[in-house]
């Protein structure tokens, strides 16, 4: 939600960048002359074949046969939004890999060292699962017994990793949900 | 209706204050009397009279003080303010993804140098260095092989191109399922069969939680770009709902009420389609057609606002450059002729025979994965099929592209201006009217060439999409569908305009085609042709048509979508009565009740348990059960209730009891009242029975029995007890005999009776 918010900020605040309007008009061939493209960042009441196309390539009474074919069009972008966007996106995905990273790989390593290998032998629910780390933070939070925002912090991540172990047991293992 | 007094509302100042603070949010919910368990089925008249209850007081309130009227109209006001928070946080997350598509479907084949976060098409906007004769081509975008080697032509440069393209798709698609896997299985699929499960009262708990809409954004974008064949439009429905159910838990008057939650996430199904295609009124005639069981008009106004705020934001946030909501929005004003009546309704049949192949191809093969040991290796699934899919679809540049681009150009008209293969007309030079004036040409070489690669991407996509909707990453089967329905359109319309031009003496013809003049369209035929075939999937009727032609902005050409789209379900109904999302209901066994008739002549006695051969019904007595009854009748069985009689011998009915309420409250009795033992008499009428007083003291559980559950007689025709299951939202119903308490009917007994009938498996019924 937080994020959404700044999205939004984000994008309300970038301010306009000049280059981001263009009338864009495609001459097919006339005569001799071979297919053009003109590009001009007119604004839209100029947008036509008389003030985008220059040099005019033709002289006199083909100036209108010729502007006739053209088709013009005009078009806005916002390139802030589209920068914004895409860095947001990749720092968000980015954070998520590491979370993923360290879920999996790092933490189990952390825990072995820090409580030795007999600990995590116990594991009491799951066999196709492999959370090591869930019996070494209820030694942590057994330790630990004062009721502060970190040890509350540390319950609700725990009880978070339990309900995605349910859900990844109901639909990967059972397939009960979600065929 | 008595109701039975489960929750005394919050007070006020907790209504009002409806976020608590940090601590709270991290505490583990209490779970209340009243709340309902994972898996089950809500009561939507226990809903609907704490509702009413609520707003009672609310208004009887308010005329105390004037502080007590701000907080009623705040009440009032909070569905207005959900609203409009739901369709700003859609038409943002949809825009995002949006752009994402654009930018990473293009990253498999280069990369922007100028700019890294450019797709090909805002690369090359502002570059003047375009020609007309590749006028898509810029310096300042290279694919890999140019840049890595410097090689443009040639097969090495071809073949780094398409390993480099076959890598990325694999990487993508592996981030996806591993996120997938690890933070929210509940994000992989389509999501519209299960909200339509729990819109009709089911819970899931956590299918439309945070973490869910999180990883179902991010990954729905790997999942688009990685090339396969899937849409983004039904994943945006699950997203939609997700941020309707994170706006509820705001205001309690929803986060509380199951019942008006409900019509909250209607809303958001509504403004999710409108954001995916660009098409308001489409989304909330899809949230009424498709997606929603109980739709109260009041639902309606409220979706139309969501809808419209979330196309306005994404429009705000313009992702595509020339304020479209869509890829393909077209504009036609070519006329259609009645003649041309005959290959939209061919086209029609098509779109009927494919739904048709692909819902059967698509449920057993999910049915497979389902059972088999197929099912265990999700992330090597997916994977593989990426490859696959990747590997075949590199050389068809039909297909190499993403599907809405196919889509696009398919739709378009060939002006003069096109440069691409599929408007290879040959011109005659000597015309001395303007090209734009599109007469009938014969085709070039590249037509036909552009004809056959169709031809092999249709064949293509039908087969690979059956095996891709389903798997374990966000994906939908909107834009599948539709491209495999614009590409038969589009070769139908380039045949009948052949046709129309090598035989304009033909008498059809001549009526209709003068030289010169407009014909034949052949992109009003890929957009019939892709009606057909999403109506024959997913057997819309219409919010298809509403959809397609707000898409295109054609008024004109409802008639031809709405003869396709209305053969295509004549053809698919034909074959099997569901589309794609009631076939996966079935499939996973969800106590969904279908709005279709039941007309067998069965009666309830034939349905109720317990049956002859079954163990007696386990009773409640009024006041003559000990706590220890109670708690070993929990302990032995497992039903979600127990019917409370008067007494053993005359079973005459007094109420029904919850499951859940009975658990809460004996363990609040044993916890907090002093002198209840197991040995204290349970009783459920208003005053205490007449007891010696060395026994000890009896517990009174009346607040959380119901007093008025639903009663049929044992010769009530099934048709009826069927009608009020589905029309009140109704769990359990009891059957009596002049007040006798004979048995009970439950939802999943009617689901697997019905089951029964049509000759299907009863045993596939998974909940209750």
């Amino acid at each position: 939600l937080v994020l959404a918010l700044a999205v939004s900020l984000v994008l309300a605040l970038t301010p306009a960048n000049s280059e981001d309007i263009r009338c864009k008009c495609i001459c097919p061939p006339y005569k001799e002359i071979e297919g053009q493209i003109y590009n001009q960042n007119v604004s839209l009441k100029d947008c036509n074949c008389l003030h985008v196309v220059e040099p005019m390539p033709v002289e006199g009474k083909d100036v209108e046969a010729y502007c006739l074919r053209c088709e013009c069009k005009y078009e806005e972008r916002s390139s802030g939004t589209i920068k914004g966007t895409i860095i947001i996106y990749l720092s968000v995905l980015g954070l998520l890999l590491l979370y993923m990273v360290y879920l999996t790989l790092l933490e189990p390593i952390l825990k072995r060292r820090l409580f030795g290998h007999s600990q995590l032998i116990q594991n009491d629910d799951d066999v196709g699962d492999q959370q090591p780390f869930a019996n070494a933070h209820d030694v942590l939070s057994r330790s630990r017994s004062r009721p502060n925002v970190l040890n509350k912090v540390e319950h609700a991540q725990q009880r978070w990793r339990r309900q995605v172990q349910e859900q990844r047991k109901s639909v990967f293992d059972r397939h009960v949900v979600l065929s | 209706m008595a109701e039975a007094e489960g929750v005394s509302s919050a007070t006020p100042t907790e209504e009002m204050n409806g976020a608590g603070n940090l601590m709270d949010f991290l505490d583990e919910p209490i779970p209340d009397v009243g709340t309902y368990e994972d898996f089950h089925t809500i009561d939507w008249l226990r809903e609907k009279s704490r509702d009413t209850d609520r707003h009672r007081k609310i208004t009887h309130r308010s005329k105390e003080s004037i502080w007590e009227f701000v907080k009623s109209l705040l009440d009032a006001w909070s569905g207005w303010v959900v609203m409009l928070l739901i369709g700003l946080l859609s038409g943002t997350l949809a825009g995002v993804i949006d752009l994402a598509v654009d930018w990473m479907t293009d990253l498999k084949e280069g990369v922007c140098l100028s700019a890294f976060w450019y797709s090909h098409e805002q690369c090359c906007w502002t570059s003047n260095e375009t020609t007309f004769a590749d006028r898509d081509k810029c310096p300042q975008w290279q694919k890999w092989a140019e840049l890595m080697t410097g090689y443009n032509e040639g097969a090495g440069a071809y073949l780094l191109n398409y390993f480099l393209y076959v890598m990325w798709a694999l990487f993508f698609s592996f981030l996806a399922v591993s996120l997938v896997r690890v933070f929210a299985p509940y994000a992989c699929g389509s999501g519209i069969p299960e909200i339509k499960t729990i819109l009709s009262g089911f819970i899931i708990r956590g299918y439309l939680g945070k973490w869910t809409l999180l990883i179902k954004t991010v990954t729905l974008v790997l999942a688009v770009s990685s090339g396969l064949s899937l849409g983004k439009e039904g994943p945006l429905v699950h997203v939609a709902c997700c941020c309707g159910n994170l706006f509820c838990s705001l205001f309690s008057k929803y986060s509380k009420n199951e019942g008006k939650r409900r019509e909250v996430l209607s809303a958001a199904a509504a403004a999710g389609v409108s954001v995916a295609f660009g098409a308001p009124i489409g989304g909330v005639l899809f949230s009424l057609e498709e997606v929603s069981y109980y739709f109260p008009l009041k639902t309606l106004w409220r979706s139309f606002f969501a809808a419209l705020v979330a196309a306005f934001t994404l429009r705000s946030i313009n992702p595509f450059g020339n304020n479209r909501l869509v890829l393909f929005y077209v504009e036609y004003h070519t006329p259609w002729y009645m003649a041309e009546l005959v290959p939209f309704i061919l086209l029609g049949v098509f779109g009927g025979l494919w739904g048709t192949l692909f819902i059967r191809g698509n449920i057993a093969w999910c049915r497979r994965r389902k059972t088999t040991q197929l099912g265990k290796y999700p992330v090597l699934e997916v994977i593989a099929v990426t490859g696959i899919t990747a590997i075949l679809a590199f050389p068809n540049p039909y297909t190499r592209r993403s599907t809405s681009e196919l889509i696009s150009e398919l739709f378009n008209d060939c002006g003069a201006l096109e440069s691409s293969q599929l408007c290879d007309y040959i011109n005659n030079p000597n015309m001395s009217r303007p090209e734009d004036d599109i007469p009938d040409r014969p085709a070039g070489p590249g037509v036909y060439m552009a004809l056959w690669q169709l031809a092999l991407a249709l064949i293509f996509k039908i087969v690979i999409t059956i095996f891709t909707f389903g798997m374990k990453i966000p994906s939908g089967l909107f834009i599948p569908s539709m491209a495999v329905g614009a590409i038969a359109g589009r070769i139908v319309g380039i045949a009948v305009e052949q046709m129309a031009y090598h035989h304009h003496d033909w008498i059809i013809f001549k009526n209709w085609c003068r030289p010169g003049a407009d014909c034949v369209t052949p992109g009003l035929y890929a957009m019939v042709g892709a009606a057909a075939c999403l109506g024959g999937v997913t057997r819309m009727t219409v919010s298809l048509v509403v959809i397609m032609f707000e898409l295109t902005g054609g008024l004109e050409y409802i008639v031809p979508l709405m003869a396709a789209a209305v053969t295509s379900k004549w053809v698919a109904d034909a074959f099997g009565k569901e589309g794609i999302y009631e076939a996966h209901i079935r499939l996973n066994g969800y106590p969904y009740l279908d709005q279709d008739e039941f007309t067998h002549r069965t009666l309830a006695t034939d349905v109720m348990r317990p049956r002859r051969n079954e163990p007696p019904l386990s009773v409640l007595t009024q006041d003559s059960t000990t706590v220890e009854d109670v708690e070993m009748l929990i302990k032995e069985t497992d039903y979600n209730g127990f019917p409370v009689v008067m007494s053993r011998e005359s079973e005459r009915l007094i109420g029904f009891v919850q499951r859940r309420d009975l658990i809460l409250a004996i363990k609040t009795a044993r916890q907090k009242q002093d002198g209840v033992v197991s040995n204290s008499v349970v009783y459920f009428t208003e005053d205490a029975p007449q007891i010696p007083a060395s026994n000890p003291q009896p517990l009174k559980l009346r607040r959380i029995l119901n007093l008025s559950p639903f009663t049929v007689t044992d010769h009530t025709p099934m048709e009826t007890v069927v009608d009020i299951f589905r029309k009140l939202g109704l769990r359990q119903c009891l059957v009596t005999r002049s007040g006798r308490l004979l048995g009970i009917i439950t939802k999943k007994d009617v689901l697997r009776h019905m089951a029964q009938m049509m000759n299907q498996d009863p045993e596939s019924i998974m909940f209750n």
